[in-house]
């Protein structure tokens, strides 16, 4: 958690600055989600992400120092500056990639699952995270139903941050909870605080479980809210400034951590304030790295287009 | 030498493939229980139990998750029932399938096949038998081939299953029960995709042609034949990549070019060629390119409009004639 609010914070900077091209979407305030869910997960597992990625590659291992260099565009990073902040992926550790589309991963995910159940024949679970906005993709309907019809090995993560790019939740949404969708499709959910990454973790644990039991998909709806604008550099004209300061003063993961400590756990601030230190050194080694690393030679944009 | 169904053939290429790697799989819809809606897949599930899946009709988890399944290491072939329906599924084709290996830099591999039963076939009109291959050709990423005859149609699914990359391949549904000679498999010559081959040589004009549209080109040649008229005829099989010097190297040798497909004319896949061979061989051409594809309508149902969407070898014999 420490590092993706670091992170986020040196890009939110450096974007601000120019230093990186396109476009970025912070994790700020989510970052509980990811790295509780990922805490679940082993190497070989998968994940699908989405376009406000960061905290999800993070939390699956990704190196912090390719993944700065890949949003800087540069040739040394996850994917040798092609991909860029929404098209992130890190294989080696499962990672199978951002995604530009709002609402693509859902059945990306749950084919791997298809894929590691049905045809590999070994444990391998998938996690695919999306928004209440993507939430409301057709492509969401046919991957829940085959996952379900066929108990495939895939947790749906949806975080509820509550806008749509600028559209809040309830102008499109007459469902109270996402979730309540799951019961449609015959699959269990559960609904968590976002902000809690115990409680988050708690439920994935349980849903990994299920899931490399052979007993199916789990919907886990994690209750956030998006603090940053919908992409570095919105005006954020469709909603007040200081209700969602407020917002993110009373649920802020972080700075409410050792309130949510389980019964029995030891932890201090100082500790938290270490990690916290440690992170931010990490981050600003990998800014460090990113400017250091060239831009792709031009001998490299016919590359990769196809394997053979 | 043996002869058999261009169906028989996808099969057999289909039953190799999967005793030979045991990632892969198929899915689609009514492809186990029916064993295909043209019976392209008969006989496959009982021989690969657990590996011929039956797919609720859901054409973006069909593509999407064979996507998927193809990111988590295996190697499927999805089914598209009717090539018109992959419209509701595009996203998957062009911005996941495409798109994986190249924006993540060479960290994904997506060796699937998207198989894709096209054409006329009387009285399917609008959304039930049109060629949509054009459309691909135009996204970097995907290999979309079509083969004419039941020999290329397994080599060239062969070729397809053991490719890496993701190729669509187009099956047309009147070529299904057409027979043609496929050796046994000790003779096979593989298919390597992005070959077109010089079907029949001469030296008065090229057809190029993919698809049905080689009946086009065959008839063709040989009404144009009995009139003394060379007619050299070139089936491309990949339309992308697409090889291009093998129809440079003919036209070089014959100054004129027919281009001849069922699909929609405007904007089709051959338009590619014609616009190549005028930017890189229009010194080759003693003669304009005649191009032959259906007008620029929707596909109707009554047999007398159905038939004006069809193009006929007299179509192509007058307008060679015109040229010589």
């Amino acid at each position: 958690m420490c590092t993706i609010r670091c992170f986020e914070e040196s890009v939110k900077k450096d974007f601000l600055n120019g230093e990186i091209p396109g476009f970025v979407h912070l994790y700020i305030g989510e970052e509980a989600i990811g790295t509780g869910i990922c805490g679940a997960l082993r190497d070989t597992d998968f994940i699908e992400s989405t376009h406000r990625g960061h905290g999800h590659c993070i939390a699956k291992g990704a190196d912090v120092n390719k993944m700065m260099a890949e949003i800087f565009g540069k040739k040394d990073g996850l994917c040798k500056g092609k991909g860029g902040s929404m098209h992130i992926a890190d294989f080696s550790v499962g990672m199978l990639g951002a995604n530009g589309v709002v609402g693509g991963g859902y059945n990306l995910a749950t084919g791997a699952a298809l894929a590691s159940k049905m045809i590999l024949k070994n444990d391998n679970v998938s996690v695919v995270f999306f928004g209440d906005g993507a939430s409301n993709r057709g492509t969401f309907h046919e991957a829940a139903n085959v996952a379900a019809a066929w108990k495939l090995p895939v947790i749906f993560v949806n975080e509820m941050n509550c806008w749509a790019s600028t559209t809040p939740y309830r102008t499109t949404t007459a469902v109270e909870n996402i979730s309540d969708r799951a019961l449609g499709y015959g699959m269990p959910r559960v609904i968590v605080d976002g902000q809690n990454v115990f409680e988050v973790y708690a439920a994935a644990c349980e849903a990994v479980e299920r899931a490399r039991r052979g007993e199916g998909p789990t919907f886990i709806e994690a209750k956030t809210y998006r603090i940053e604008g919908h992409f570095v550099g919105d005006p954020e004209k469709y909603r007040k400034k200081e209700e969602t300061m407020q917002i993110f003063h009373d649920t802020d993961p972080l700075t409410h951590f050792l309130d949510k400590l389980p019964a029995g756990v030891e932890f201090t601030q100082a500790e938290l304030d270490e990690i916290l230190a440690a992170a931010r050194a990490k981050v600003a080694a990998a800014k460090e790295y990113a400017v250091s690393c060239e831009y792709p030679d031009e001998s490299e944009y016919f590359k990769d287009v196809y394997v053979d | 030498m043996r002869k058999i169904t261009f169906s028989d053939a996808t099969r057999e290429a289909m039953a190799e493939e999967m005793e030979k790697y045991p990632e892969v799989f198929v899915m689609g819809e009514d492809i186990a229980r029916q064993g295909g809606i043209f019976g392209q897949f008969k006989g496959l599930p009982d021989e690969f139990p657990g590996r011929v899946i039956d797919t609720p009709i859901s054409e973006t988890f069909i593509v999407g998750g064979g996507v998927g399944a193809a990111l988590g290491g295996a190697r499927p072939v999805v089914d598209m029932h009717f090539a018109d329906f992959i419209g509701v599924c595009m996203d998957e084709v062009f911005n996941q399938m495409a798109k994986a290996r190249y924006m993540f830099g060479g960290q994904a591999k997506i060796p699937l096949v998207l198989r894709a039963p096209d054409g006329l076939a009387g009285g399917g009109a609008a959304q039930h038998s049109q060629s949509v291959e054009s459309w691909f050709i135009h996204i970097p990423g995907i290999k979309v081939v079509a083969p004419s005859n039941p020999y290329d149609a397994k080599m060239v699914l062969k070729a397809a299953i053991e490719c890496d990359d993701p190729v669509l391949y187009f099956e047309n549904k009147v070529l299904y029960k057409e027979s043609g000679e496929v050796p046994e498999k000790e003779d096979e010559v593989p298919y390597e995709i992005g070959k077109a081959r010089v079907e029949r040589e001469g030296k008065d004009v090229t057809i190029v042609s993919y698809s049905i549209g080689m009946k086009n080109a065959r008839a063709a040649a040989d009404l144009l034949a009995k009139d003394g008229i060379s007619a050299e005829v070139v089936d491309l099989i990949t339309l992308s990549p697409w090889d291009k010097e093998c129809v440079l190297n003919s036209v070089k040798k014959t100054h004129r070019l027919c281009l001849v497909s069922e699909c929609v004319k405007q904007g089709g896949a051959l338009a590619e060629v014609a616009a190549t061979v005028a930017e890189e061989g229009l010194e080759y051409l003693d003669a304009p390119i005649l191009r032959y594809g259906a007008p620029f309508t929707p596909i109707p149902f009554a047999p007398t409009l159905e038939k004006l969407y069809r193009v006929y070898p007299e179509d192509l014999v007058k307008g060679i004639k015109g040229v010589l």
